[in-house]
């Protein structure tokens, strides 16, 4: 179960911005959703997860990557050869 | 050589988001055929934007590597098709350019989250498609609009230019009106990718072969039982019937951890999406923003503008799921019930070939029948477990109830793709 606090908590952890209109509903939702989820606690703690995994390395070479201008060219905003962001601080 | 083709639809059902009018291509295995791509999958210098608002305009600088693929086989590609907005969903309502409609029946949804791909393959508007399979978006629409969809293992095409959503359960995968489409348009798609860690090298080329004689089936009881409309359950034991008559044994057994696929699945799925989509932050790419404000206020307003619902809700359970306090709860517990349908899986297949069941528990739904997130999620239930355990699965159509297709979905073993295409080809021999 979650409250209206907690989804307000959890979609400003992510930025998903949310309207007053809106906690209600996904407090319900969520809810719901998350009681479904609770039929996990049944399960034991840490079973072993077996999935055969490998590592996949590769040498360390220089290899072709996007130019400059192709990996700016969906951005609105630029400056310089840089991408314009909002500020952080 | 290159030859040109004009693709010209009247698209009445919104299958497409983007079609190509006139289209260049060359000689090669599928010179000629037309192929649509769903919109997730990029394609250089055509808009591709997952069905969403935050990719409007975004028009990739490369291919991924299942087009350049398509591409060398001298594939048409005609167009981007409409789908659920970042895969998320069962019926392709959830997408910012409006829903698909079902070409059986206008008032029905296509399934989802490849709607588009396999309604403009039923409604005659392309040979093939190809689609992405996260908990089942391939087979379901496959089911619903009456065509064939392959969810092939998991390594076995490359996700190189495939825009992630949940990476550790998703395919790319054939769509097309018979087996022997499918398996063409697999077999210039699968292989190794050096651009994809999870990429193993298998090809295939194999050509489908109907002789199934001696093949052993289990049905689980948990796919024919509480949840299943009994019209569906009914006509795919008439098709597993038609499979018996072609040499096949149909052999009853058991998939206890059924119980547990669907929760841990949709935490697993929504806990990668929170960290997926945490990318689409409107700066790089996608329409822009207003850069007066701070970071975090530009970046969740425009989050919140721009993400449909169902995206933004699934991105608030993976973080919930995520946090500090629950990972334990939720997302450790979750992984430990994948392993247990990997366990499922590993001990059915020590006993039979091929597990099969109804790909969907119902026909398709009628428009907005389903406005409960809870209640379209538990429509997953019959789809999940072979992404959770990444093993091959097929989706072909196998009669009607109430004149809309059903599913007959038949699971393999893992790199066994081949083995579910045989028995696919077979049912849809005999049946004919």
């Amino acid at each position: 179960m979650v409250n209206s606090e907690d989804v307000r908590k959890i979609a400003k952890l992510a930025d998903i911005g949310v309207d007053d209109g809106e906690i209600e509903e996904f407090t319900s939702q969520c809810s719901e959703i998350l009681t479904y989820f609770e039929m996990l606690d049944t399960l034991p703690q840490g079973k072993g997860v077996d999935r055969g995994l490998i590592n996949i390395f590769r040498e360390d070479e220089v290899t072709d990557s996007l130019s400059q201008e192709e990996a700016l060219k969906n951005a609105k905003e630029t400056e310089n050869g840089y991408f314009k962001a909002p500020r952080v601080m | 050589m290159s030859k040109k083709l004009t693709f010209s639809i009247s698209d009445t059902i919104n299958a497409f988001i983007t079609t190509i009018p006139e289209i260049e291509y060359t000689d090669g295995n599928l010179s000629g055929t037309t192929v649509a791509i769903k919109d997730n999958i990029s394609t250089k210098g055509i808009e591709t934007t997952c069905a969403s608002k935050i990719l409007r305009g975004y028009i990739p600088p490369y291919d991924a590597h299942v087009v350049s693929l398509l591409k060398s086989a001298g594939a048409a590609i005609v167009g981007k098709t409409n789908m659920d907005e970042f895969g998320m969903g069962t019926t392709t309502e959830n997408s910012a350019f409006g829903p698909t409609l079902n070409p059986c029946d206008n008032n029905r949804v296509p399934g989802g989250s490849s709607g588009g791909s396999a309604a403009a393959i039923a409604a005659g508007y392309c040979d093939m498609a190809l689609g992405s399979d996260t908990g089942g978006s391939i087979r379901c629409p496959a089911a619903f609009c009456g065509i064939v969809g392959l969810k092939p293992s998991y390594g076995r095409v490359s996700r190189y230019g495939l825009i992630a959503y949940a990476n550790s359960l998703e395919q790319i995968g054939p769509m097309a009106k018979d087996v022997t489409g499918v398996s063409r348009l697999f077999s210039v798609i699968a292989g190794h990718d050096k651009r994809d860690s999870t990429s193993v090298d298998r090809p295939y080329t194999h050509t489908p072969d109907p002789s199934i004689k001696g093949l052993r089936i289990g049905l689980p009881s948990e796919f024919f039982g509480e949840g299943v409309d009994p019209k569906v359950a009914d006509t795919v034991k008439q098709a597993i019937s038609t499979l018996e008559k072609a040499g096949a044994e149909a052999v009853p057994c058991s998939m206890p951890s059924m119980s547990h696929a669907l929760a841990a699945y949709y935490v697993i799925c929504t806990s990668e999406a929170s960290s997926n989509l945490a990318r689409f932050d409107g700066i790089r790419y996608g329409p822009g923003g207003d850069l007066r404000k701070s970071w975090h206020e530009e970046f969740s307003d425009r989050r919140q503008e721009r993400f449909g619902k169902e995206v933004r809700r699934r991105i608030i359970l993976g973080t919930f799921s995520l946090a500090a306090g629950y990972f334990g709860r939720y997302y450790q517990k979750a992984q430990t019930a994948r392993q247990m349908v990997r366990d499922d899986f590993t001990r059915l297949f020590k006993e039979v070939d091929l597990v099969a069941g109804p790909t969907m528990p119902s026909i398709a739904f009628k428009l907005k029948e389903k406005s409960d997130p809870l209640q379209m999620y538990l429509s997953d239930i019959l789809t999940v477990p072979a992404n959770l355990a990444g093993v091959p699965a097929i989706s072909v159509p196998c009669g009607k109830v109430d004149g809309m297709p059903v599913g007959l979905q038949l699971i393999g073993k893992h790199f066994e793709d081949e083995k579910v295409i045989d028995a696919a080809f077979a049912y849809e021999q005999e049946a004919a």
